[in-house]
């Protein structure tokens, strides 16, 4: 029996703008086991965002049931919802949200000031080895300005990686790449994913839902499908056909 | 552990922004600086008061005639004839207080030496006076009571009357001289004092037994005042209280009529003089406190723009785990860092300051210490009560808005 990692259950959240609600969830129940890669896909204004926000603990449902590893998200104070970010997710997104002026290293061990568990030398240790995992381990003293945009993105996943979170959410984490580096990040995706790391990703790109094993497709706040993806091309093979560039 | 952390988010922070961080900075460190530097030349002109008064005597009391002058329409003091020579033999014979005791009389005149002459005040008093004003002779001798008593025409005379009466360069002891008619025999001359802070000239005086300057030269039987010297500096105050009681039974005055003569100590004269130096202090103080206040909207203007401008850094930092109070003190710790620094600074430039107006200015000055504490915890304070608002302001941001801040 697999783990369950999220458990969401009729799921609702609405907004008031105004006189008129809008209805972003209309009741979405779905749960992720631990060791799955989804994608969740949906065209803008399909509710893709605040399912992302709520996945995320920035945002809370108006109603229904959202839980991470075994911990009901609905009610909990802003710093329990802050606690749980910084010890159940680990956050990736489209523009990397590197600081600036701030070497690799320090930006991966950002996550780790915020817990006082963690000692100063665990914390080294501990970024060091993402920063290793991701391919960065040569690159620990450069600022996201000397980092290419892949690299950037690297280096916001070895963050995410860093306080051993039960999921890794992701935003359009490709979004701002080409198609190469866009493959690379997916390789290495994959390649965390068969160490057993939760990945989610949202994305609107369908060739990205490709290369995980489930999706979940939105639609005006609602489940459209949710189908295992039993042909999971291998992002590091498509990489491969890749025309070669000659620089 | 955790607000070490925070200590080092907010360092690492002021040191990306050198530039800005220290042109925030520059506020406070004027306006630090000018505090001490105002301070310190308040303190160092009331200590040059204290002083000059004190060089003058600090245990002197004087009596003089006529109620405080200060109230409205009286007679000035010099005209009121109430204070007598019994007045002084009673204060002599009662006060215990006292150490030293001297009848004054004064009167303007010209002394004159052969061709020379020099228009000066002459001085009645008795051999007290010299221990009294504090006064040292340069040479010769202080007349006796001896001589007072029968009335010698014995003067001693100050530097700036031996200038310009014996300008040859001779020496005056032994000669004679003439005070309006009055031949007088020069027996001493005072040591030099100079300027008293009050711009007078203490050497133009002759000084005369008082039977003599009375009888010869003003023929009046009253005393302009009374000039004494209270046991100690401590003991003044309780001595002119004394005084007063002898001087208001002498006098036979009733309950409900006022004195008709004033009896002051140096203290307060001291306090007159200070309290208008007080005010010039309280006055550049106010200034100075006004370009510290400018220096903490300073730190806070640039805590507001640095919020605003790392709306999207502190999205993330709420996003990985930072909590509102995190943030907050992210800021705060920025704030308070950023005043105290240049509260520092603004120590350190105060001090050179005050330093620089003393060898180039030849101001006095006189450093406090409570000047230094209390400015630096004004930084300290400045820090949080500025530095508050906007770290306020930044933890209350929704971490989704934030996030997608551009």
């Amino acid at each position: 029996m697999t783990k369950e990692i999220i458990r969401i259950e009729d799921l609702k959240r609405e907004f008031t703008m105004g006189t008129e609600t809008v209805h972003a969830l209309r009741g979405i129940s779905f749960s992720i086991n631990e060791g799955e890669f989804v994608t969740i896909m949906g065209s803008s204004g399909s509710g893709k965002s605040t399912m992302l926000n709520i996945l995320g603990c920035l945002d809370q449902p108006t109603s229904g049931l959202y839980e991470i590893d075994g911990l009901k998200v609905k009610d909990l104070s802003r710093n329990e919802l802050a606690t749980i970010r910084n010890e159940k997710i680990g956050f990736i997104f489209q523009s990397y949200n590197l600081l600036a002026r701030t070497s690799a290293i320090e930006n991966v061990e950002l996550p780790l000031l915020y817990n006082s568990k963690v000692t100063s030398e665990e914390r080294r240790d501990r970024a060091v080895k993402a920063l290793e995992m991701v391919g960065l381990g040569e690159r620990l003293h450069h600022t996201p300005s000397q980092l290419s945009g892949g690299q950037q993105q690297r280096v916001a996943i070895a963050r995410s990686l860093v306080n051993n979170p039960v999921m890794i959410l992701a935003d359009e984490a490709t979004g701002n790449l080409d198609t190469r580096t866009s493959y690379e990040i997916m390789a290495l995706f994959q390649e965390l994913n068969k160490q057993g790391i939760t990945i989610t990703f949202v994305t609107h790109e369908p060739d990205i839902a490709t290369f995980s094993n489930r999706t979940i497709v939105l639609k005006d706040g609602e489940i459209m499908q949710d189908y295992k993806n039993h042909n999971v091309l291998s992002a590091a093979e498509q990489l491969a056909q890749l025309p070669k560039q000659d620089d | 552990m955790r607000l070490f952390n925070l200590f080092k988010i907010a360092t690492k922070a002021i040191v990306l922004n050198k530039t800005r961080t220290l042109l925030t900075m520059l506020g406070i460190i004027i306006g630090v600086a000018s505090v001490i530097a105002m301070l310190a030349i308040g303190e160092g002109s009331k200590e040059s008061i204290r002083t000059t008064i004190s060089a003058m005597g600090s245990n002197m009391i004087t009596i003089r005639p006529g109620s405080d002058d200060r109230g409205p329409a009286r007679g000035s003091g010099g005209n009121v004839q109430t204070l007598t020579l019994d007045d002084y033999n009673q204060i002599k014979a009662e006060a215990s207080l006292l150490s030293y005791i001297t009848p004054v009389v004064n009167g303007g005149g010209q002394v004159i030496n052969g061709s020379n002459n020099w228009p000066s005040t002459i001085y009645g008093v008795n051999p007290d006076y010299l221990n009294i004003k504090v006064v040292d002779l340069q040479s010769g001798s202080m007349f006796t009571d001896v001589e007072v008593q029968s009335a010698s025409k014995v003067a001693l005379i100050g530097q700036t009357v031996v200038d310009n009466v014996f300008p040859d360069g001779r020496d005056p002891v032994g000669q004679m001289i003439r005070f309006d008619n009055i031949p007088f025999k020069v027996i001493g001359v005072l040591e030099e004092k100079g300027e008293n802070t009050f711009g007078q000239d203490q050497d133009d005086v002759v000084i005369a037994p008082y039977t003599t300057v009375q009888k010869r030269i003003l023929a009046i039987d009253y005393l302009n005042q009374v000039m004494a010297s209270a046991v100690s500096e401590n003991d003044a105050p309780e001595a002119v209280i004394q005084v007063t009681e002898i001087l208001r039974t002498q006098h036979k005055l009733m309950d409900s009529e006022d004195d008709d003569f004033t009896v002051r100590s140096m203290e307060e004269l001291i306090s007159t003089f200070s309290s208008t130096s007080e005010m010039l202090t309280i006055l550049l103080v106010a200034v100075a406190s006004i370009s510290l206040l400018i220096g903490g909207i300073g730190i806070m203007n640039i805590m507001y723009v640095s919020v605003k401008e790392r709306t999207k850094e502190i999205g993330l930092r709420m996003a990985v785990g930072g909590k509102g109070s995190d943030i907050l003190m992210q800021f705060l710790i920025e704030a308070i860092l950023i005043s105290i620094t240049g509260g520092l600074l603004g120590v350190i430039l105060g001090l050179g300051a005050t330093v620089f107006i003393e060898k180039f200015l030849n101001w006095p000055t006189s450093v406090a210490l409570y000047s230094i504490v209390v400015s630096f915890a004004v930084c300290a304070v400045t820090g949080i009560f500025f530095g508050w608002y906007p770290a306020r302001k930044a933890s209350a941001l929704d971490p989704i808005t934030a996030l997608r801040y551009e």
